[in-house]
C-alpha cells in the first residue's frame, strides 16, 4: 500500500513538473508541424537543444536573461531557416531525414571535447552556471510552501517559481495556438497539409507558409530547451532522439491538431510511464526484474504504446476521429 | 494581340464571339483579343514527347474547349501552363534552346514563362484538377474559403488579432454560401470534404475555384462523374460566367458538352494541336475525325435497341465500303 502510494504521489508530482511542461511545450511546436501543417519534424529535440545551448552559453557569458532569451530563440529561427529552405520544396519525408540528421549533428558538436571550454562537451553545463538570473527574477521570496503531495521551495532551482513560468509559458502558447488555428492562416495550413497542389492552384504561397509553421514550431521547441534546462543541467545527451520520440509519442497520445493534446499526451506520458515502473516494482519480484530493469521495461512499453496508438487510435486520446490526423491515406 | 484590344469586355462575350466568326480554321491562328498567348511549349519526359505546341492563343471571353484523345497532353499541357511543370523548351542559365525557340507564354500581357504555379493563380488564372484535389479532412466551407483571395487573417501576425480579418472573412463567407447555393453544396457546407461523392467534389473544386473571382479559369474535365441534370445546370453557370466576361478554357471528353457550350474547339493530338476552330466546323474535319472522334461518333452505341443484327450488318457494310473507299483514294 505505501508503495502504491508512493507512485501515485511520484505520478502528481510529475504531473506539474517542469520537465512535463517542456515536454508540453515541445510537443505544442511539434503540433504546428506535424498536426496542422503536416511536416514531418522528427528532429525536435534539436530545437530544444539549439535554445538550450544559444540560451546557457549567452547567460554564461555574461549577457543579460532577455538578451540571452531572444538569442535563443533566433538560433532556432536560423536552424529553422537551415532545414527549411533546401527540403520544404521536396516531399514530406525528406525533412524527416533532413531534421533527424541535424539534430544528431547538434548533439554531437555539443558533446565533442573539442568544444569542451564553451559547451561543457559530454559533461554538459552544470545548471548553477546560467540559472542565476531567472531564479533572481522571482518574486515568491524564500522558503517552501506545497499542499498534497506537491511541496517545494517558493524558488530554489526546481521550485514554485519555474513551475509558475513553465505552465504560464504552456497556457500562453495554448492561447496562441487557439488563435493561429481558428484563423485563416491556421485554414491554410490546414489546406497544406491535405494537399499543397490544390492550395497552391489557389495563389497561396505554399513555401512561405510552410517556412513560417517550421520556424514557429521550431522556436517553441527552443523555449521548451530552456524551460526543460531550468531546473536541472545542460547535457547534449539528454536531449537526443529518444526525446524527439517522447514528444512524438505526447502528441499522437494526446491528439494531433487538438490544442489540448500535447499538453494531456505529455501530462499522461510521464504518469503511465511512472505508473509501469512503480507497479513492476512492487509486484514483480526482483528476482525476475531489478528496479533498473523496471525502469527499461517501462520505456520499452512506451515504444510499445506509440505503436498500438498510431495503429488503433491515430487521432489519440483528444483527437476528432473524422479529422484524424495521423497520415493514412 | 495584347497592346491591341479590339474588343472591350464590357461590351460583352457576344462581341468576343462574333470576332471569332470568319477566322480561319488553322493550328496557332491569330486572334483578335487573345488573353493566352503560348508559343513553343515543349515537354519531353524521357525520349517521349508528351506536348509540343508551336503557337496557341485564347481568345477573351469566350469559352475554348479543348479535345483530343487519351495521351494528347492535355493535362501535361494545363500543368505547363498553369506553373505546375516546366517545360522542357524552358530557357536557362546554360545551354537551353536559342533565343527565339525558348518557351513562352503570356497571360493578359504578362509574361508566365517562369512563374510558380501560386503566382500563376494569382495574376488570375484559377485551375481545377481531373483527378479532384478536394481537401478532405477539413470542411466544405473551409475548402471554399480557403480559395478567396486578400485575406487579411492568412498574415501570421495579423490572424492572432481577429478583429483584424473578420470583416473580410465575413465576406468572404457570404460569398461562398452564395456559391455553394448555385453548386448544389449549400447542405453539405459543413460536412468534411471526404464525405462528398465524386461528383460533388468536381462541383466544389470548381466552386472553390470560383472563389478568387478567376480572369480566366482552366477546367480539366470538369464534367467527369457529374449527374446529367446536374451537368444541365452547370452549362448554364459556365455559360453565365462568359456573359459576366470570364474566359474559360475546358479539357472535355463528352462531345455533347463540347458541341453544346464552347464557342471555340481545339484538337490535340499526339502533344501537337492538330486543329482548332468553331465546334460545328471542327467536328467535321476528316483529321479530327480520324484521330479523335472516329467515323461513327454521331451513332449512340450505348443503346442497346439500335444493335439490331440489321443494324450491326448496316454498319459492318458501311465499315467495309468506307474502307474500299480509302484503299481506293490511296491508289
Amino acid at each position: 500500500m505505501n508503495e502504491l502510494m508512493t507512485t501515485l504521489n511520484a505520478i502528481l508530482a510529475s504531473a506539474l513538473s517542469p520537465g512535463t511542461a517542456a515536454l508540453a511545450i515541445a510537443a505544442i511546436g511539434l503540433n504546428i508541424h506535424f498536426g496542422y501543417t503536416g511536416l514531418l519534424n522528427m528532429g525536435q529535440a534539436g530545437f530544444m537543444l539549439i535554445g538550450a545551448y544559444a540560451f546557457a552559453i549567452s547567460i554564461i557569458g555574461g549577457l543579460p536573461l532577455i538578451l540571452a532569451v531572444i538569442i535563443a530563440l533566433a538560433a532556432a529561427v536560423l536552424f529553422a531557416l537551415v532545414l527549411g529552405v533546401p527540403t520544404l520544396k521536396l516531399r514530406g519525408d525528406y525533412l524527416a531525414i533532413v531534421t533527424i540528421s541535424a539534430a544528431e549533428i547538434i548533439r554531437m558538436v555539443g558533446r565533442s571535447s573539442l568544444l569542451t571550454n564553451i559547451t561543457g562537451g559530454s559533461n554538459g553545463l552544470v545548471g548553477n552556471s546560467y540559472r542565476g538570473p531567472f531564479t533572481d527574477l522571482s518574486f515568491l521570496g524564500d522558503g517552501q510552501s506545497g499542499f498534497g503531495p506537491w511541496n517545494y521551495d517558493n524558488t530554489g532551482s526546481d521550485g514554485w517559481w519555474i513551475r509558475l513560468v513553465a505552465w504560464a509559458l504552456v497556457a500562453l502558447f495554448s492561447v496562441m495556438v487557439f488563435l493561429l488555428m481558428r484563423s485563416p492562416w491556421g485554414r491554410v495550413l490546414r489546406g497544406i497539409r491535405e494537399d499543397e497542389d490544390a492550395v497552391r492552384a489557389l495563389g497561396k504561397n505554399v513555401y512561405s507558409y510552410k517556412m513560417q509553421a517550421l520556424i514557429l514550431g521550431g522556436v517553441l521547441g527552443a523555449v521548451a530547451g530552456v524551460v526543460y534546462i531550468l531546473p536541472a543541467s545542460l547535457q547534449a545527451d539528454s536531449m537526443g532522439r529518444s526525446m524527439t520520440f517522447f514528444i512524438w509519442t505526447a502528441l499522437l497520445l494526446g491528439g494531433a491538431a487538438t490544442i489540448f493534446g500535447p499538453i494531456l499526451g505529455a501530462i499522461v506520458f510521464f504518469a503511465l510511464r511512472l505508473l509501469v515502473q512503480g507497479l513492476a516494482g512492487q509486484f514483480v519480484p526482483a528476482s525476475i526484474m531489478t528496479s533498473q530493469q523496471t525502469e527499461q521495461f517501462s520505456w520499452i512499453l512506451i515504444g510499445v504504446t506509440l505503436m498500438l496508438i498510431v495503429i488503433f487510435r491515430p487521432q489519440g486520446i483528444l483527437g476528432n476521429k473524422k479529422e484524424l490526423s495521423f497520415n493514412a491515406r | 494581340m495584347p497592346g491591341d484590344p479590339v474588343i472591350d469586355i464590357h461590351e460583352g462575350s457576344a462581341a468576343a464571339r462574333a470576332a471569332l466568326v470568319g477566322l480561319d480554321g488553322k493550328p496557332g491562328v491569330s486572334k483578335p483579343d487573345s488573353i493566352l498567348t503560348v508559343d513553343n511549349v515543349v515537354r519531353r519526359f524521357g525520349g517521349m514527347t508528351a506536348v509540343s505546341v508551336d503557337h496557341l492563343e485564347v481568345q477573351r471571353g469566350v469559352i475554348t474547349a479543348l479535345i483530343g484523345p487519351n495521351g494528347a497532353g492535355k493535362t501535361t499541357f494545363f500543368n505547363l501552363i498553369t506553373g505546375f511543370d516546366k517545360p522542357s523548351s524552358a530557357p536557362r542559365l546554360i545551354g537551353g534552346p536559342k533565343a527565339g525557340e525558348a518557351a513562352k507564354w503570356e497571360f493578359n500581357g504578362t509574361p508566365l514563362g517562369m512563374t510558380g504555379a501560386a503566382k500563376v493563380a494569382k495574376q488570375g488564372m484559377v485551375r481545377t484538377f481531373q483527378l479532384t484535389k478536394a481537401l478532405a479532412r477539413m470542411t466544405v466551407m473551409d475548402n471554399m474559403l480557403l480559395g478567396a483571395r486578400d485575406q487579411p487573417g492568412e498574415n501570421l501576425f495579423i490572424s492572432l488579432i481577429k478583429p483584424l480579418w473578420a470583416a473580410r472573412e465575413k465576406e468572404v463567407h457570404a460569398k461562398a454560401e452564395e456559391l455553394l447555393q448555385r453548386f448544389k453544396l449549400y447542405e453539405k457546407k459543413d460536412d468534411l470534404a471526404a464525405s462528398l461523392s465524386g461528383g460533388q467534389k468536381k462541383l466544389l473544386e470548381m466552386a472553390r475555384a470560383l472563389m478568387s473571382d478567376p480572369t480566366m479559369i482552366m477546367l480539366d474535365e470538369p464534367m467527369a462523374g457529374v449527374n446529367p441534370a446536374l451537368t444541365q445546370s452547370l452549362l448554364g453557370h459556365i455559360q453565365a460566367l462568359r456573359d459576366d466576361g470570364m474566359t474559360v478554357l475546358f479539357v472535355e471528353h463528352d462531345m455533347h458538352m463540347v458541341r453544346h457550350i464552347s464557342d471555340w474547339v481545339v484538337v490535340m493530338a499526339e502533344g501537337r494541336v492538330v486543329a482548332e476552330g468553331p465546334p460545328g466546323d471542327v467536328m467535321e474535319d476528316q483529321a479530327v475525325i480520324d484521330a479523335y472522334l472516329g467515323a461513327h461518333h454521331n451513332t449512340d452505341l450505348g443503346d442497346d435497341s439500335l444493335l439490331t443484327d440489321e443494324v450491326a450488318e448496316e454498319l459492318a457494310k458501311e465499315i467495309s465500303e468506307e474502307d474500299a473507299n480509302t484503299e481506293g483514294e490511296k491508289k
